[in-house]
C-alpha cells in the first residue's frame, strides 16, 4: 500500500485517538456480541412468542410512549421557563429538575413512593380525594419512567432554546403574532430537531428504566412488569429466556437510534443571515 | 397620522434620551455610530424595548408612556425590517410573507393570495415555495420587506437594511429599496450608520450620538453646519449624485467631477470636506477637479472651519481657522475649490 495523499479529513485523525476510539467501540460492541454468542437461537422463537414475554414487551412500549408524551407536554414548557424566564434560584430549580438523571433510579423510586404512595405526602390525598393509587399500577410505571426520562428532554430543548436567535421571535411579534402564536409557529418549529432528539433520548431512557419502576410500581406481570423487569426476573429462573428478551430490547432501541439519529440529531436549523 | 416619540431608556452603558417626530409620508433616517442607541430607539418604537420614561404616540394612540401604558409589539401598527432580515427558516418564502396576515387571523387562502401578490411586486414570485436559505442577501431583504408590507403597517422601521450586504449588491438593493419605500405611503424610519444610505433614501436625517440627538435636518444642512466634531467626521460629507461615464461624474446641474476608478452608471460621489483645497486664484496643480464658486457660509467648529460654497458645484470645505484668516475669506468671496480625483469615492446608486 502506498503512502498516498489522505482522501479526506478523516484520514488525519491522530493514531492514538483512533486507537482509543477503537477500544471504546469494542467496549460497547463486546457485550452485545457476548449476548449474541450465548443466545439460544433454536429456542428463541418459542421464548419470543411466549405470552408473558409479549405482555412485557407491549407494556414496555405503551408505558415508554406515555412517558415520552408526558415528558414532552411538561418538559417543553419547563425547558422554556428555564431558558427564558429569569427568576431567583433558577440554577437550583434546574439542578432539581435534572437530579433524577444522576440519582440511582432505585432511590428515585423510593422517593416517589414517599411522595405519591398511598401513605405518601401527596399520595394520601390522591387516594382519599380522587381514589387514585399510583404505586403498583401501570400508571405508576409511567410516572416512574417519566421521572427519570424527562430531564433528557428538558436539557436538550433548553440548550436549543438558549442557542436560538431570539430576534426571530422579535420579528414574529412585530408582524402581529402574540406570544403564544410566536411560540407555536416560530419557536417550537425552530427547536424541532432538538425536541425530536430529546424525545428519542427520553423514550430510550424510559424503555430501559428498571430501578425506579421496580421500587415504585413493583413487578406484576401484565400491569407493571416491563421488559427490563422481565429480563431481570428470568435471569434467576431461565437465563436463556433472559438473553432473548434482552436482545429484543436491544434490537428495538438500536433500530430507533439508528433510524432517527441521522434525521434529527444531525439536522441543524439556523436563522438566515 | 404621525409619530411623536420621546424615548428614555437606560440599557447597560447606553443612556438614551431622544425625541423624534415623523410626519405622514415622511422618511426619516437616524444616523449615528455603533452604540449610539439607534437600534434601541427603533426597538422602543417597535415595542421590543419598553421605555423607562417618555411617551410614544403613533397615529394619536399612546403606545408606551414608560408607566401604565404599554402596547405589545403585535398590537402596534408597525413593521420592522431587521438588519439580518430574520426570515423564518422552517417556512417557505410564501409562508414567511403570509405570516403577518396569518398571525392576525386572516384565513390561509386570503393570506397566501396577498402574500403571492407581494412576492410578485418584489419580483420573487418564482421563489414562493423555496426555503429562505435558497435566497441571496438581496433577495432575502426583498422578502423581509414584502413580509412587513404585506401586514400593512402604518409605521415602517428599517434597521440597517443594507448593512448585511456586500458592496456590489448594496447599490442595486438600495435602488430597489428606494423604489419600494417610495410606493409606501406611511411613515418610514431608517436606522443607518452610512450617510450614503441616508442621502439616497431619506427626506431628513436625525443624528444620534451617545444616546442624544445632536442635530437634525437635511444632509446638506448637516454637512454645512455640523454641530459636533463627531457629526462632521461621521456624516458631514459632500454627497454628489450624478451619472458616471469615462471616469467623469456629471451632475444634473451640469458640473463635472473627475473620479479615479469610477464605474459607469448612476452614482453617488463622496467628497470629504477636508479633501477640498480652497484658493483665491485658479490653481495650477495636480488636482483634476477645480470648481469656481462663492462662499455662502462660514461655520467655525473649534480650530476647524466649514466653508459652504455655492456655484455650479455646491460643496462644503473644511479648512483650519488659520488658513481662513490667512486667506481673509468671508461670505460673498469668490474662491476656487480643488479636489484630487483620487480623494473622491463613488458608489453606484
Amino acid at each position: 500500500m502506498s503512502s498516498g495523499r489522505p482522501r479526506d479529513g478523516r484520514a488525519r485523525v491522530p493514531v492514538p485517538a483512533l486507537a482509543l476510539a477503537a477500544v471504546a467501540i469494542a467496549f460497547f460492541a463486546l457485550p452485545l456480541v457476548g449476548l449474541l454468542w450465548r443466545a439460544p437461537w433454536s429456542s428463541a422463537w418459542g421464548y419470543l412468542t411466549d405470552d408473558d414475554a409479549l405482555t412485557a414487551l407491549r407494556l414496555s412500549i405503551v408505558c415508554s410512549l406515555w412517558a415520552t408524551a408526558l415528558s414532552v407536554v411538561f418538559g417543553v414548557p419547563l425547558a422554556w421557563v428555564l431558558a427564558r424566564v429569569e427568576f431567583p434560584g433558577r440554577t437550583v430549580v434546574r439542578a432539581l429538575c435534572t437530579l433524577s438523571m444522576v440519582l440511582p433510579p432505585v432511590v428515585g423510586g423510593v422517593a416517589l413512593f414517599f411522595a405519591l404512595g398511598r401513605r405518601g405526602l401527596v399520595g394520601q390525598y390522591l387516594d382519599r380525594w380522587f381514589d387514585i393509587r399510583l404505586p403498583f399500577t401501570t400508571a405508576g410505571v409511567v410516572v416512574a419512567q417519566t421521572f427519570v426520562a424527562m430531564p433528557f428532554l428538558v436539557i436538550t430543548v433548553e440548550a436549543a432554546l438558549r442557542q436560538l436567535d431570539q430576534r426571530i421571535e422579535d420579528a414574529a411579534r412585530t408582524l402581529g403574532a402574540s406570544r403564544w402564536y410566536t411560540f407555536r409557529r416560530v419557536t417550537l418549529p425552530a427547536v424541532r430537531p432538538a425536541l425530536m432528539a430529546g424525545a428519542v433520548l427520553s423514550w430510550a431512557r424510559a424503555l430501559g428504566e428498571f430501578g425506579a419502576t421496580i421500587t415504585f410500581a413493583g413487578n406484576f406481570p401484565g400491569t407493571t412488569q416491563t421488559m427490563p423487569l422481565a429480563v431481570y426476573l428470568s435471569l434467576e429462573t431461565n437465563p436463556e429466556e433472559a438473553i432473548v428478551l434482552a436482545l429484543v430490547l436491544i434490537a428495538i432501541s438500536f433500530a430507533v437510534l439508528v433510524g432517527l439519529r441521522d434525521r434529527w440529531f444531525g439536522a441543524r436549523t439556523t436563522v438566515a443571515a | 397620522m404621525s409619530l411623536s416619540a420621546q424615548v428614555q431608556v437606560q440599557l447597560g452603558s447606553l443612556d438614551l434620551d431622544a425625541s423624534i417626530d415623523i410626519s405622514p409620508g415622511e422618511l426619516v433616517a437616524v444616523l449615528g455610530p455603533n452604540g449610539a442607541g439607534k437600534s434601541t430607539l427603533l426597538r422602543a418604537l417597535a415595542g421590543l424595548q419598553p421605555i423607562d420614561a417618555g411617551r410614544i404616540t403613533i397615529d394619536a394612540t399612546v403606545v408606551d408612556d414608560g408607566d401604565a401604558v404599554f402596547v405589545e409589539p403585535e398590537r402596534r401598527p408597525i413593521g420592522v425590517v431587521f438588519q439580518q432580515y430574520l426570515l423564518f427558516e422552517h417556512m417557505s418564502v410564501l409562508e414567511n410573507v403570509a405570516f403577518g396576515l396569518r398571525a392576525r387571523g386572516t384565513p390561509k387562502i386570503d393570506a397566501r393570495r396577498v402574500a403571492g401578490e407581494w412576492l410578485d411586486r418584489v419580483g420573487l414570485a418564482e421563489y414562493a415555495s423555496q426555503r429562505p436559505r435558497a435566497l441571496s442577501g438581496g433577495q432575502a431583504q426583498r422578502v423581509a420587506l414584502a413580509r412587513v408590507l404585506a401586514a400593512d403597517p402604518r409605521l415602517l422601521l428599517l434597521d440597517e437594511p443594507l448593512a448585511a450586504l456586500d458592496v456590489r449588491t448594496r447599490a442595486s438593493v438600495r435602488r430597489d429599496l428606494r423604489q419600494h419605500l417610495a410606493s409606501f405611503d406611511g411613515m418610514r424610519l431608517l436606522v443607518t450608520h452610512d450617510p450614503v444610505d441616508a442621502y439616497a433614501l431619506a427626506d431628513r436625517v436625525v443624528i444620534l450620538e451617545a444616546g442624544r440627538i445632536v442635530q437634525s435636518g437635511t444632509l446638506a444642512e448637516v454637512t454645512a453646519r455640523p454641530r459636533s466634531r463627531y457629526v462632521a467626521d461621521l456624516v458631514g460629507v459632500n454627497l454628489v449624485r450624478g451619472m458616471v461615464s469615462d471616469g467623469v461624474l456629471r451632475t444634473a446641474a451640469g458640473a463635472s467631477v473627475v473620479i479615479a476608478d469610477a464605474s459607469p452608471g448612476d452614482s453617488i460621489a463622496v467628497i470629504r470636506p477636508h479633501s477640498v483645497v480652497l484658493t483665491t486664484e485658479a490653481p495650477t496643480s495636480s488636482a483634476r477637479n477645480v470648481w469656481p464658486g462663492t462662499i455662502v457660509d462660514v461655520d467655525r467648529l473649534g480650530d476647524r472651519v466649514r466653508v459652504a460654497i455655492d456655484g455650479p458645484m455646491p460643496l462644503t470645505a473644511e479648512i483650519t481657522a488659520a488658513a481662513l484668516d490667512a486667506l481673509h475669506l468671508r461670505p460673498g468671496d469668490h474662491v476656487h475649490a480643488a479636489v484630487k480625483a483620487t480623494d473622491i469615492e463613488a458608489s453606484p446608486e
